[in-house]
């Protein structure tokens, strides 16, 4: 049936409020408002206050309240509204979250999921267009996926309430009203695992989250040159999927990572600095990556386009990359 | 001295407050230290009699050290107390160095592209040498010993597309390499000559008048008219630009003329001037200079010998008439100049003496044909006769 | 009715122990901290007793705790066992938290004790969700909050606060007042110096206690979980008391006068309350005694058990960053 991407989101979340009495739902604004993406949207009428929680502002208290629930058995899903503000609520994340279970010497668990809306592309400047997923995959202790795909939104909460440890589920803002189609009873997907989206021979395109379509449609304008482009979707930031990223490498020998966030000290320097340890003897050109421009992202349109990954630029980085234009020194 | 903080290291002992003789109890404050935060109260942890003090008031002292004995009855000696305790016991592993995450095994040969680029500056074939990197992949050090081994056996054909160039003091090696690679050029490449005789008399002048104006270090060489003028010809007939590879030409979008260079001792080699049709004749000038005096030093770049795309001969001010050059595989052209002759030719209605340049070509068949090659040529004399467009 | 402590021989026993156990360990702390068996950083309840065991003497085994850095005493009064607490100072591998942790990070799943933390403030979410959990699943026990003074300034304790106010959770918040935020004295730090008076603008029902008094302070704990567990929401105890020795070992305490801590060494809750049991005839001096040196004993058997417990192999350094399933 054809869906989007929201209401993917949303029959998963009804799906595990109905299959686990222990899962419940607390953010700002999830529950009168109904969500500021419109995800739960009903689903206070359909299953009531207790589980369905209007939060106050109150980041770091409602987060820790989520980490120490989860401690104590129940299975709440966090919703923090996006990734700017969950900086107040960094403290519980980092210093509890990820580290409780290693302080307790695994005496504890912290089986909590946070879902949280990420990305730039609305004109909202640099406050709320933040993409700090790369960032939160540096700490040890926490999962981190983005669900690109409708399949993914819908199979990935299932089995982030099923894993034992701390999932951060990042929602592409720009994506929630992507339309495609979904099986009806589309279920679990698994959390980790990097997939091939389109196959090629000539480059490997990773990227994750909204740079994934824009890089599929790049692709296909690869394709009209006479460059196939295989596009490797990472779905998780943390665990990376090494193998499938270098089997891409063994087979195109040319790598270019898209990555909305900053270039430095971003998931794509890890992803090439693997790509050293693990395909360096395989690589025919030094590994590539396109990524946010490293400045905090502009109000107007036109910078705002030009701060972050295009397919225009893509298409043009992954061009460069196959047939170099220039000085290859 | 007792230890206080992660930090502390060491303190200096600035009163005591009780004196050989006097009875402690446990508890009680005995000294006090000083340390960077402050002063310390130093408090025993046992009852007895104070015996000697052994850090007097103004000395400093590590954590650790024995500030003084307490003795006497009830003063039970617990081993805890002896020891100034180094932190931790035989529990010392030496770390093992973390476990690099292992190459993909993919079972091509392993090469770095610093130990490639070597091979090529020294003609080292490097198929069936065994490497000492991770994995068993070719390092620079593989392949400078490889190069110092007498007479390795020559392969039937050379190691990579292009021939190598090789260094100078290495004569021998670099003969053998341009021997095998002309020998396949000739072998599988249907060349066919062209050729077309170029009045250079508009160019020479321009370029006196040219230089006239300028100071010595930027005069201009015709070399460098004759590799734009080259560069530019290939924009307007791209069939002789790239390679010849499984069986089909395969274009180059960039113009990266290879230009021969002679080297003092025997040798030649054909480094790229990258995008030489987007040079101006500044730039021209400047990158002949300066690849002319790096590859006499071989200190070429692996690229600038795997990128060009044709290549240029010129014979320069002296020699033959004309140089009808064998082309470096896979490229799909090269290009000759001979040295100028002052020549009989009609200008308007009277014979002048005019400088004549021999112009060639040797193409490969497979890709072109005469009237490209025609095509070619005579678009270079039409860019020579305009040098003020170059 | 206000639940009012049972004061027996019994429980004067065990109230007057509990504090001595609580003294004599830490006390030992200090001294292997001197010597390098215990590293990192120290954080004394020396002077505090009274606070952990009147508050620990009010719960139920349903409850649960979260803690501080300077969480020894409540970890003892809750009932972890001496030995492990003691190998868990030491990082070893028969520690609590299997030496992971150390002196800020106690953790114990047996006793519902959800950790030492590190972090000011940083525990107070976690209660609020404990409390939350409770809620939800109908159960009667309460989560137990315990903090100091300086937790006040950060934004955690409001959010929680209000939080916990909101949803009318079952969460006993407990501040000890000990007057000084590390070296920062609260007429320093905080516009309102009465701790209580917060909690009661969130509209929380607060108490200000005398946290020298063990006694009182158990009657205040009852009482304020007899109330949340009538379902009157959350309670705040303001406890007044004093830390006779430095914030953490290598503290000159240069931010607070000698007499001062002289001063609440005469309020002493071991000697005040011995000296009143006494007294009273509810104890003899022998009783003390023997309490003093079982406590003593038991120390030392904590040290030996710590002394002979093993070092985790480095090749483990890895275990517990991710868990392969919630422990049952």
């Amino acid at each position: 049936m054809t869906t989007t991407y929201r209401e993917a989101i949303k029959q998963a979340i009804r799906d595990a409020l109905n299959r686990d009495e222990r899962v419940f739902l607390m953010g700002e604004d999830v529950g009168r408002y109904g969500g500021c993406y419109a995800v739960t949207k009903g689903l206070l009428e359909e299953f009531g206050e207790a589980r369905i929680r209007d939060t106050p502002l109150s980041e770091s208290a409602f987060v820790g309240a989520g980490i120490g629930a989860a401690m104590a058995g129940l299975r709440p899903i966090v919703e923090i509204m996006t990734v700017n503000f969950s900086l107040l609520a960094l403290d519980q994340i980092v210093n509890n979250a990820a580290t409780i279970p290693h302080m307790s010497g695994g005496q504890f668990a912290v089986p909590l999921v946070i879902r949280m809306a990420t990305g730039a592309g609305r004109q909202l400047a640099a406050q709320h267009s933040h993409s700090l997923e790369g960032w939160y995959a540096h700490i040890p202790g926490l999962k981190i996926v983005a669900p690109a795909t409708l399949e993914d939104a819908r199979g990935m909460l299932w089995s982030a309430l099923e894993d034992p440890n701390p999932v951060l589920i990042f929602e592409q803002v720009n994506l929630y009203n992507m339309e495609a189609e979904l099986a009806a009873d589309a279920g679990a997907v698994p959390l980790c695992g990097a997939a091939v989206r389109r196959a090629g021979r000539d480059l490997s395109l990773v990227t994750y989250g909204a740079s994934l379509h824009k890089s599929l449609v790049a692709a296909q304008l690869l394709a009209t040159e006479g460059i196939e482009a295989e596009v490797i979707d990472l779905r998780s930031l943390r665990p990376l999927d090494d193998a499938t990223i270098m089997a891409s490498l063994a087979r195109t020998r040319r790598i270019l990572v898209v990555d909305e966030g900053w270039r430095s000290g971003g998931i794509s320097a890890e992803i090439c600095a693997r790509v050293a340890e693990q395909g360096f003897y395989d690589l025919d050109a030094p590994p590539a990556r396109l990524c946010g421009v490293e400045v905090p992202i502009p109000y107007p349109k036109h910078l705002e386009d030009a701060a972050i990954p295009q397919v225009e630029t893509i298409h043009a980085a992954a061009l460069e990359l196959v047939r170099p234009s220039g000085r290859s020194t | 001295m007792p230890s206080l903080g992660a930090d502390m290291e060491k303190g200096k002992v600035v009163e005591w407050l009780k004196k050989p003789g006097d009875p402690i109890a446990r508890g009680d404050v005995v000294a006090v230290v000083e340390t960077q935060k402050g002063a310390f109260e130093i408090e025993a942890f046992e009852a007895g009699i104070l015996g000697e003090i052994l850090v007097p008031v103004g000395v400093e002292a590590p954590v650790g050290a024995v500030l003084a004995r307490i003795d006497g009855p009830g003063a039970a000696p617990r081993p805890a107390m002896a020891a100034p305790a180094p932190p931790r016991p035989a529990i010392q592993p030496v770390a093992s160095p973390p476990p690099r995450p292992a190459q993909i095994a993919t079972g091509r040969p392993r090469i770095s592209p610093a130990a490639a680029r070597r091979a090529i500056e020294l003609g080292v074939d490097t198929r069936g040498l065994s490497g000492s990197g991770p994995g068993g992949a070719i390092a620079i050090a593989d392949v400078e010993a490889a190069a110092r081994k007498p007479a390795a056996p020559q392969p039937s054909a050379p190691p990579t597309g292009t021939p190598g160039p090789r260094r100078g003091f290495d004569p021998a090696a670099m003969r053998q390499a341009i021997a095998t690679a002309m020998a396949r050029s000739k072998r599988e490449i249907p060349h066919y000559y062209l050729s077309l005789p170029i009045d250079m008399g508009i160019a020479s002048e321009w370029l006196a008048a040219e230089n006239a104006r300028r100071d010595v270090e930027r005069r201009l060489l015709p070399a460098a008219l004759l590799l734009k003028a080259v560069a530019l010809a290939l924009r307007a007939v791209p069939e002789l630009n790239g390679f010849w590879v499984e069986g089909a030409p395969r274009l180059s979008p960039s113009i990266h003329v290879g230009w021969a260079i002679a080297l003092r001792g025997g040798g030649l080699m054909a480094p790229a001037i990258h995008d030489a049709d987007r040079l101006t004749l500044d730039q021209a000038m400047a990158a002949l200079r300066d690849l002319t005096t790096r590859a006499r030093v071989a200190r070429v770049r692996g690229s600038e010998m795997m990128d060009p795309t044709v290549t240029v001969t010129s014979l320069g001010e002296r020699g033959a008439d004309s140089v009808f050059g064998v082309i470096y595989p896979p490229q799909l052209a090269i290009v000759g100049f001979g040295a100028p002759r002052i020549t009989a030719l009609p200008v308007g209605d009277a014979i002048r003496p005019r400088p004549v340049v021999q112009a060639t070509l040797a193409a490969d068949h497979r890709a072109s044909d005469g009237a490209l090659g025609s095509r070619l040529l005579a678009t270079i004399d039409r860019h020579l006769q305009r040098p003020e467009s170059l | 009715m206000t639940a009012k402590p049972h004061l027996d021989r019994e429980h004067a026993r065990h109230l007057l122990g509990q504090m001595l156990r609580i003294r004599l360990f830490e006390e030992r702390c200090a001294e292997l901290y001197t010597q390098q068996k215990i590293r990192g950083f120290l954080h004394l309840y020396v002077g505090e007793e009274a606070n952990a065991v009147g508050i620990a003497c009010a719960l139920s085994a349903a409850d649960s705790i979260v803690s501080t850095y300077r969480e020894h005493g409540h970890a003892l009064a809750r009932g972890i066992a001496m030995g492990p607490l003691m190998a868990e100072m030491y990082g070893k591998a028969n520690g609590t938290s299997a030496g992971r942790g150390g002196s800020m990070h106690v953790f114990d799943r047996a006793t519902r004790f959800y950790g030492g933390n590190a972090i000011v403030g940083g525990g107070l979410p976690l209660a609020v969700g404990l409390g939350l959990a409770e809620k939800l699943r109908g159960g009667a026990g309460v989560a137990v909050c315990l903090f100091g003074e300086g937790a006040v300034a950060e934004g955690e304790f409001h959010e929680s606060l209000n939080l916990a106010a909101l949803w009318k959770l079952p969460v006993l918040f407990v501040c000890e007042n000990n007057l000084y935020a590390m070296g920062s004295a609260i007429e320093r730090t905080e516009s309102e110096t009465a701790i209580f008076r917060k909690a009661e603008s969130y509209r929380v029902e607060a108490h200000q206690v005398d946290g020298m008094d063990v006694v009182a302070v158990e009657v205040a704990a009852l009482g304020a979980l007899e109330r949340i567990r009538g379902g009157a929401g959350p309670q705040f105890l303001e406890c007044m008391t004093y830390r006779f020795r430095a914030h953490s070992m290598f503290d000159a305490q240069l931010y607070r006068d000698r007499a001062e801590v002289e001063r609440w060494k005469e309020r002493d809750p071991i000697r005040r309350f011995g000296d009143w049991a006494t007294a009273s005839g509810l104890l003899h001096v022998a009783d003390i005694e023997a309490l003093r040196e079982a406590a003593s004993a038991e120390v030392d058997a904590a040290v030996a058990f710590a002394e002979a417990g093993a070092w985790e192999p480095v090749e483990d350094l890895c275990r517990h960053t991710l868990m392969d399933a919630v422990p049952a």
